[in-house]
C-alpha cells in the first residue's frame, strides 16, 4: 500500500491501462503537454506516451464528445475529459442522444466504449458557470453508466473498470477531493460497477451520499458517536449500475436514512434513492428518510453565499438529529 | 477524366437501386404499413451512388436523418433495411431504429442519426480512429445544407483540417432545410465557400450526376488516404418529395421544382444517357439491370411483409453491452 491522492490514483489507474492496452488514448481540452489538465489530473501521461495518445484538442466539447464515439465504434478506447462538469452541456447531444442510445437504437449492433472524465461540485468560489453537481441528468439517461468516485483507494479501480467496459461511462469526479489522500493498493485491483462500500458501520441511521459529502458524512459520523448516535455511511461508488441491495440491508438494519449530495434538491440523485427505499424498505422505516441537498438555485460565487448553498456538517447532523 | 465502363455502369446500377428502394418505400408507405415518418431520398440518389461507388467496402459512411439512400449505396441487405423500416423483428435495428436510424454496421455505416449535424462530431473521431490505428480507410460524413448552420460543423471541420484526418465532407444541398430556403439562413453563395476557412479544399458539383459525384469524391478519397487531409464537396440536388412523409413541399416554387424534377436533370436519366453514349451499356442491359434490380427490391418487401414483429419485450434488451 501507498499513501497518495485521489488525482494521483486515478492517473496511476489511467496509466496502468494505457499500458495495458495500446487502444486506450486520452482526448480533451488542455490536457497535455502545456498544461496536463485543469486538475493535472493527466500531467506527465502526454511526456510519456505521445501526444498521439494524449491529445489536446480545441475548445469543441460537442465534437470532443462526438470524436470519442467515433473512435469508440471504429476499434478504440477513448478517454475524453470535458474540463468542468457544468461544460458538458455543450456535449450533450453526444452524450445522451449519441453515446447512451446508439447501442440501442442501432439494435445491438455496436457498443461504444468510452469514458468521459468530468468534476462536479463546488467549495471553489468559481460559481455557477464551473461548480454544479449534475449526476442526476446522466443516471436518467439509459444507456450510460455513472461513476462517482468518492476515494482515492476506489478511484484507481473504478477507472480501470469503467475503461474495460463495452458501454459508455459517466466517471465523475470531484474538485475539493483531488487532494485527499488514503492508502491505495500497489498490485492491481479493480473495483465492479454496482458494488456500494460500506465507509464506517453503525446501527442507527444509515446515511446515503456521493463525493465530498461523504466525507464530511465521516466527521458528522465521529461527531455523533460521541452523542451516542451510530452513524453507517454508505458510498454507493457507481450509480448506474446502482448497488440497492447494500443500502436496503443497511436500512433494514438501522430504520433510517439520511441522503447527502451536494445537489440542488429538486430531482437530484436523493429524490430517486428516496423512491426506492420506500418502495423496498417501508416496513423497516421508523422515521421519515430526510434529504440534505443545496437549495434549488444556481451554485453562488461570494464565500458567504456558496457557503450557505453546499451542505456543511451541521446541517447533516442536523438531519440525523431530527429522526432519532 | 478517363472512366472506365465498368465504373459506369456501376454507377447508373447504384444510383437506379437507390431509386427502386425508394420508390418500393414510398409505395409501402401507402399501404400505411411503415410507422413513423420517413425522409425519403427520392431525388437525390446521384449523391449517395456516386460517393460510395468511389469507396472500398472497409471505408465508413456516417449517414444523415435522410439516409436510406447512403446506406443502401455502401451495399446494405436490402431485406434488412425495409424490414427496419416496417418496425420487425428481422431488421438490422431489431425494429428499434427506423428510418432515422437505419443502420448496418457490417457494410461501414457508423450509423444514421435523428439529431441534425450530430453526425460531424462522430465522422471526425472514425476518421481519428483510422489515423490513430494506421489503417488506409476513408470515413465519408453525408450531412444536408441545414447542417451546415450547426456549431458541429465549424467544430468539426477544425478537428478534421488541424488533425489532416482522413475524411470527405459530402454536404447534400437540397437548397431546403425543412422548408426553409438557404438563401435565408447562408450568407454565401455556396457551402463550400465556408471550408476555405478552415483551409479545407472544396468544391461544388452537381449531386444529379453520379458521375461528375464521383469523380469529385475520387480526388478526395485519394487525398485522404494518402494523408492529405480533408475535403468538403458540395453537390447540389433536390428532394422529388417533400421533407418527409406528410410534406407537400408547396413553399418551393413551381418553376423551380419543375426545372428540378424535369427528366433531363433526373439522376437515373442522367447516368443512363452517360452510360449508354460512352459505351458501358445499352438501353436493352439498362432494362436488364433495371429488372433484376427490381426483382431484388420487390423480394425484400415480401421479406421485410412477411416478417414478425418484435415481442414486445425485446424493448427492454440492447441498452447496455454485457461486461466480459
Amino acid at each position: 500500500m501507498t499513501e497518495m491522492t485521489y488525482r494521483d490514483a486515478l492517473k496511476a489507474g489511467i496509466r496502468e491501462e494505457m499500458l495495458r492496452d495500446e487502444r486506450v488514448f486520452l482526448l480533451g481540452e488542455d490536457i497535455a503537454l502545456n498544461w496536463g489538465g485543469a486538475f493535472k489530473v493527466t500531467k506527465g501521461l502526454a511526456e510519456e506516451f505521445g501526444e498521439v495518445r494524449v491529445r489536446d484538442t480545441p475548445i469543441s466539447e460537442n465534437t470532443i464528445v462526438g470524436a470519442a464515439i467515433g473512435a469508440a465504434i471504429t476499434g478504440l478506447i477513448p478517454i475524453a475529459e470535458i474540463m468542468f462538469g457544468d461544460l458538458i452541456a455543450l456535449a450533450m447531444d453526444q452524450v445522451c442522444n449519441q453515446a447512451a442510445k446508439m447501442r440501442y437504437m442501432f439494435g445491438g449492433q455496436t457498443s461504444v466504449p468510452l469514458v468521459l472524465r468530468t468534476p462536479f461540485g463546488g467549495g471553489k468560489n468559481i460559481a455557477s458557470h464551473h461548480s454544479q453537481s449534475l449526476e442526476a441528468w446522466f443516471m436518467h439517461t439509459p444507456g450510460l453508466k455513472v461513476a462517482v468516485p468518492a476515494f482515492a483507494s476506489d478511484v484507481k479501480g473504478l477507472i480501470k473498470t469503467a475503461i474495460r467496459d463495452p458501454n459508455p461511462v459517466l466517471f465523475a469526479e470531484h474538485k475539493l477531493v483531488y487532494d485527499k489522500k488514503e492508502e491505495v493498493p500497489d498490485e492491481e485491483y479493480l473495483i465492479p460497477f454496482g458494488q456500494a462500500k460500506i465507509r464506517r458501520e453503525g446501527a442507527d441511521v444509515t446515511l446515503w451520499g456521493t463525493f465530498f459529502m461523504l466525507h464530511k458524512a465521516l466527521e458528522v459520523a465521529d461527531e455523533l458517536a460521541k452523542e451516542g448516535i451510530s452513524v453507517e455511511v454508505i458510498d454507493p461508488r457507481t450509480l448506474v449500475p446502482l448497488d440497492t441491495k447494500t443500502l436496503i440491508e443497511s436500512v433494514k438494519k438501522t430504520g433510517r436514512l439520511v441522503l447527502v449530495t451536494e445537489e440542488t434538491k429538486t430531482g437530484a440523485t436523493t429524490a430517486e434513492i428516496a423512491a426506492i427505499v420506500q418502495e423496498e424498505a417501508f416496513d423497516w422505516l421508523d422515521a421519515p428518510i430526510k434529504r440534505v441537498n443545496a437549495p434549488d438555485t444556481p451554485v453562488p460565487f461570494s464565500p458567504p453565499l456558496e457557503n450557505y448553498f453546499i451542505p456543511d456538517n451541521k446541517r447533516i447532523a442536523q438531519a440525523i438529529r431530527d429522526i432519532m | 477524366m478517363a472512366i472506365d465502363k465498368k465504373t459506369l455502369k456501376e454507377l447508373y446500377t447504384r444510383t437506379l437501386k437507390v431509386r427502386l428502394f425508394e420508390e418500393k418505400v414510398w409505395n409501402l408507405f401507402g399501404e400505411n404499413i411503415v410507422p413513423g415518418t420517413l425522409h425519403l431520398y427520392l431525388g437525390e440518389e446521384g449523391v449517395a451512388a456516386g460517393v460510395t461507388t468511389a469507396l472500398k467496402d472497409t471505408d465508413w459512411i456516417q449517414s444523415s436523418h435522410r439516409g436510406h439512400g447512403h446506406v443502401v449505396g455502401k451495399g446494405a441487405d436490402m431485406n434488412l433495411a425495409l424490414a427496419e423500416l416496417l418496425g420487425k423483428k428481422t431488421g438490422s435495428c431489431k425494429g428499434k431504429g427506423g428510418s432515422m436510424h437505419i443502420t448496418q454496421f457490417n457494410v461501414g455505416v457508423l450509423g444514421a442519426t435523428g439529431v441534425v449535424a450530430s453526425g460531424l462530431p462522430i465522422a471526425v473521431g472514425a476518421a481519428l480512429s483510422c489515423q490513430i490505428r494506421k489503417t488506409d480507410d476513408v470515413v465519408v460524413c453525408f450531412f444536408g445544407d441545414g447542417a451546415s448552420n450547426n456549431g458541429t460543423f465549424g467544430e468539426s471541420l477544425n478537428m478534421s483540417a488541424i488533425w489532416k484526418l482522413p475524411l470527405v465532407w459530402i454536404v447534400e444541398n437540397n437548397f431546403y432545410a425543412m422548408g426553409t430556403p438557404i438563401k435565408m439562413t447562408c450568407p454565401s453563395a455556396t457551402i463550400a465557400q465556408r471550408a476555405e476557412g478552415y483551409c479545407i479544399p472544396s468544391g461544388v458539383v452537381d449531386g444529379n450526376n453520379a458521375l461528375e459525384v464521383y469523380e469529385a469524391t475520387q480526388v478526395a478519397v485519394k487525398r485522404a488516404r494518402e494523408g492529405g487531409g480533408p475535403t468538403l464537396i458540395e453537390c447540389q440536388t433536390y428532394r422529388m418529395k417533400g421533407h418527409s412523409r406528410f410534406d407537400p413541399a408547396k413553399y418551393r416554387p413551381q418553376e423551380e421544382a419543375d426545372r428540378w424534377l424535369s427528366p433531363e436533370r433526373d439522376a437515373v436519366q442522367i447516368i443512363k444517357k452517360i452510360a449508354i453514349e460512352q459505351g458501358a451499356i445499352t438501353e436493352k442491359e439498362a432494362e436488364k439491370i433495371r429488372a433484376a434490380l427490381q426483382k431484388e427490391v420487390d423480394k425484400a418487401a415480401e421479406f421485410a411483409k412477411n416478417s414478425e414483429y418484435p415481442s414486445p419485450e425485446e424493448a427492454l434488451e440492447d441498452v447496455y453491452a454485457e461486461v466480459p
